[in-house]
């Protein structure tokens, strides 16, 4: 349960004194954000912090893992002839090999980040938003 | 050159028989289709009512255009395993795009690239320069595609001299133009899922229609390649045999595959496809079967490419009317006559004619969203007017299509295509990213590695050996290129990264409320577009 005190206007909405407190502390230091909602109050909560801490941890690696790997290929295919026209059975080669790993591992990622996403990061931007759109339409 | 004898025991009646039998069904889907676009979001973006998978089908239908097609499976065909690698940049550039850009993009623009980029930017400057780079991409496609057209018709539809050719470019030009007018976003998608539909049928029954000949064996397939393929035959499973001939050519191919895994992400036609789901999870889903459906395609592509150099024989492609761009043909007619023949050659012009509305529609938008109605009028139109420019616009850009693809005739498809995504590898992708993910960024890093990214991209190929003094260039008899390599993205890139972050740099402007703002939008979903229900 995310409760993020967004209120900026002083109106309490069922969570106690305590909203009301942080809301009129939080409008003295951001200063004249307007009738809006307040986004650097969001981005700097606990929970938007934990939405993108999430996200980075796994797209930024995995970014630089598919990248890597796809230009180990490109230099084989390049530089390494002899080694990727070696044959592994049949005509089949390391290079056809190499090549439809890089289709495998492409369909690979994809599955895993669906998956990471659906569970590790839809809820909590769920609730995020909710907690926002909810705060607009007042 | 006799072009009606282009491809023997092709029937042209036939061909433009079933083609037209395509251009009416997808006229009258996009009638009916128009009845409901009545907003700017309508036109733009379709009411952002598709679902993922339709939106992710119509994705693979602009992305596997006919250089995708005709080209990769001619590649294969004649180049053997240097062909092959086109079609996985093609495809592993799609995590760039499901990773890092599609969902933040869905959720934080609303019809346009400009819209994101120009989010927590001064508008104007912004909006201008990423309608300039949205225009100078979707205009090396679009000649692309156009070019693709007068090979293809002098392939396949036996239309003799440059007077017939011009006039079948001119006509679908004119029919892509009504599919965008009339149309919009949501026509113009219906006619990419159809053409999807039809491509990855078509291409599935003539693969396995391969397979089967060959015992469903592949090493038996290449096999009966290596035979075929004469001379050249043995080194048709080796790398190197289009790019392996010197150091410079090594390093072409670097520089082309780094231009290739960055390029998709920046593309602006695909871009702007993300805006016709309703939300950020539906955009994910979307790029989920878009690279299924694109990576499944490409390994038929394998298969085709080696079964035509199996079946047809590279000295006889190489021989035709279009030469690599043949195969594909070629290897049809052999497997089922005239009316395979009729019906993959229907395919590949309702491929042009999906992507060049595609791209029409994108680049339109960019021009009446962005600097129409931003720059020029400064956000101070209603959007009844934004789109009559749209349309206005897109009958232009379609009549430069038209003027275009009638003088590139003659130019390599492939080239123009690998140019555009250095292009938009350049100057839209670095600026995208640093956008999304780089709080300080600011408008002059913005404009700096939009601008630097763009002209050093486009000067670098005005000189190199593609244009003047290489093997196949596009002027002849003239030699003024100093810089070696055909693709310049291995410095363009890196270039426009580094002006990004030096522009940025350099200048005071801060912008933390917006990037909270944009941030916490791009990453929740919170107040992004909604979809509009009719």
């Amino acid at each position: 349960m995310i409760s993020l005190s967004l209120r900026r206007n002083g109106v309490d909405h069922g969570n106690g004194k305590a909203g009301d407190a942080v809301s009129s502390a939080e409008r003295e230091v951001v200063g004249g954000v307007g009738p809006e909602t307040d986004w650097e109050r969001v981005q700097n909560s606990p929970e938007f912090a934990r939405l993108r801490r999430r996200l980075r941890v796994f797209v930024f690696p995995m970014t630089a893992l598919f990248l890597a790997w796809y230009l180990l290929y490109v230099l084989l295919a390049d530089y390494a002839h002899g080694f990727m026209s070696t044959k592994l059975f049949g005509n089949i080669t390391v290079g056809l090999v190499l090549g439809l790993l890089q289709f495998v591992s492409t369909f690979v990622i994809t599955g895993l980040y669906v998956r990471y996403a659906n569970r590790k990061l839809d809820p909590v931007a769920d609730e995020l938003r909710a907690e926002i759109e909810g705060e607009q339409r007042r | 050159m006799t072009l009606a004898a282009g491809v023997q025991g092709s029937s042209p009646a036939l061909n433009i028989i079933i083609f037209g039998v395509f251009v009416l069904i997808t006229l009258v889907i996009v009638f009916r289709a128009s009845r409901n676009t009545k907003t700017a979001s309508d036109y733009y973006a379709a009411g952002r009512a598709f679902t993922g998978p339709q939106n992710g089908i119509a994705i693979s239908g602009d992305y596997l255009s006919a250089a995708s097609f005709l080209g990769i499976a001619g590649a294969i065909a004649v180049n053997g395993y240097d062909g092959f690698l086109y079609s996985i940049g093609f495809l592993v550039a799609w995590l760039v795009a499901l990773l890092l850009v599609a969902e933040l993009l869905r959720n934080t623009g609303k019809f346009t690239m400009g819209d994101v980029l120009a989010f927590r930017m001064k508008q104007r400057p912004v909006r201008a320069a990423a309608a300039i780079s949205t225009l100078a991409v979707s205009f090396f496609y679009l000649l692309a595609q156009m070019a693709g057209a007068g090979g293809l018709v002098n392939l396949l539809l036996g239309i003799e001299g440059n007077l017939g050719q011009d006039l079948v470019i001119a006509v679908v030009g004119v029919i892509m133009i009504l599919y965008v007018l009339i149309g919009g976003m949501k026509g113009t998608t219906w006619v990419q899922i159809i053409k999807a539909a039809l491509l990855i049928i078509g291409a599935f029954a003539m693969t396995l229609w391969v397979l089967g000949k060959y015992g469903f064996n592949l090493s038996n397939l290449f096999q009966a390649a290596i035979d075929k393929g004469g001379k050249g035959g043995a080194a048709l499973l080796d790398p190197g045999k289009q790019y392996g001939k010197t150091g410079t050519t090594k390093l072409d191919f670097l520089s082309l595959g780094i231009a290739l895994v960055l390029g998709t992400a920046g593309l602006p036609h695909v871009l702007m496809r993300f805006y016709t789901v309703p939300t950020a999870r539906d955009a994910r889903r979307s790029v989920v079967w878009a690279i299924v459906l694109i990576g499944v395609f490409y390994l038929f592509t394998l298969v085709l490419g080696y079964g035509a150099g199996a079946v047809v024989g590279p000295e006889k492609i190489a021989k035709a009317p279009g030469s690599t761009n043949a195969a594909a043909p070629l290897l049809a007619l052999e497997l089922g006559g005239p009316v395979l023949l009729g019906f993959i050659a229907a395919v590949a012009f309702a491929t042009i004619l999906a992507v060049v509305a595609g791209l029409t529609i994108t680049a339109s938008a960019s021009f009446a969203h962005d600097v129409y109605a931003n720059v020029i009028k400064k956000g101070k139109t209603s959007p009844d007017s934004e789109v009559r420019i749209a349309r206005i616009t897109a009958l232009v850009i379609g009549a430069v299509a038209i003027v275009g693809g009638i003088l590139a005739k003659e130019q390599n498809v492939a080239f123009l295509v690998a140019l555009a995504f250095a292009v938009a590898a350049s100057a839209n992708l670095p600026t995208i990213l640093y956008s999304l993910f780089w709080k300080r960024f600011n408008t002059q890093g913005a404009l700096w590695s939009i601008y630097g990214g763009l002209i050093v991209c486009v000067v670098l190929i005005v000189f190199s050996p593609a244009v003047s003094g290489g093997a196949k260039p596009m002027i002849k008899g003239v030699d003024f290129h100093w810089f070696p390599l055909e693709n310049p993205g291995i410095v363009s890139i890196p270039v426009s990264f580094f002006l990004g972050w030096l522009g940025t740099v350099l200048s005071k402007e801060r912008n933390a409320k917006k990037y909270a703002e944009m941030e916490v939008r791009a990453l929740t979903g919170a107040g992004a577009e909604k979809a509009i229900a009719h």
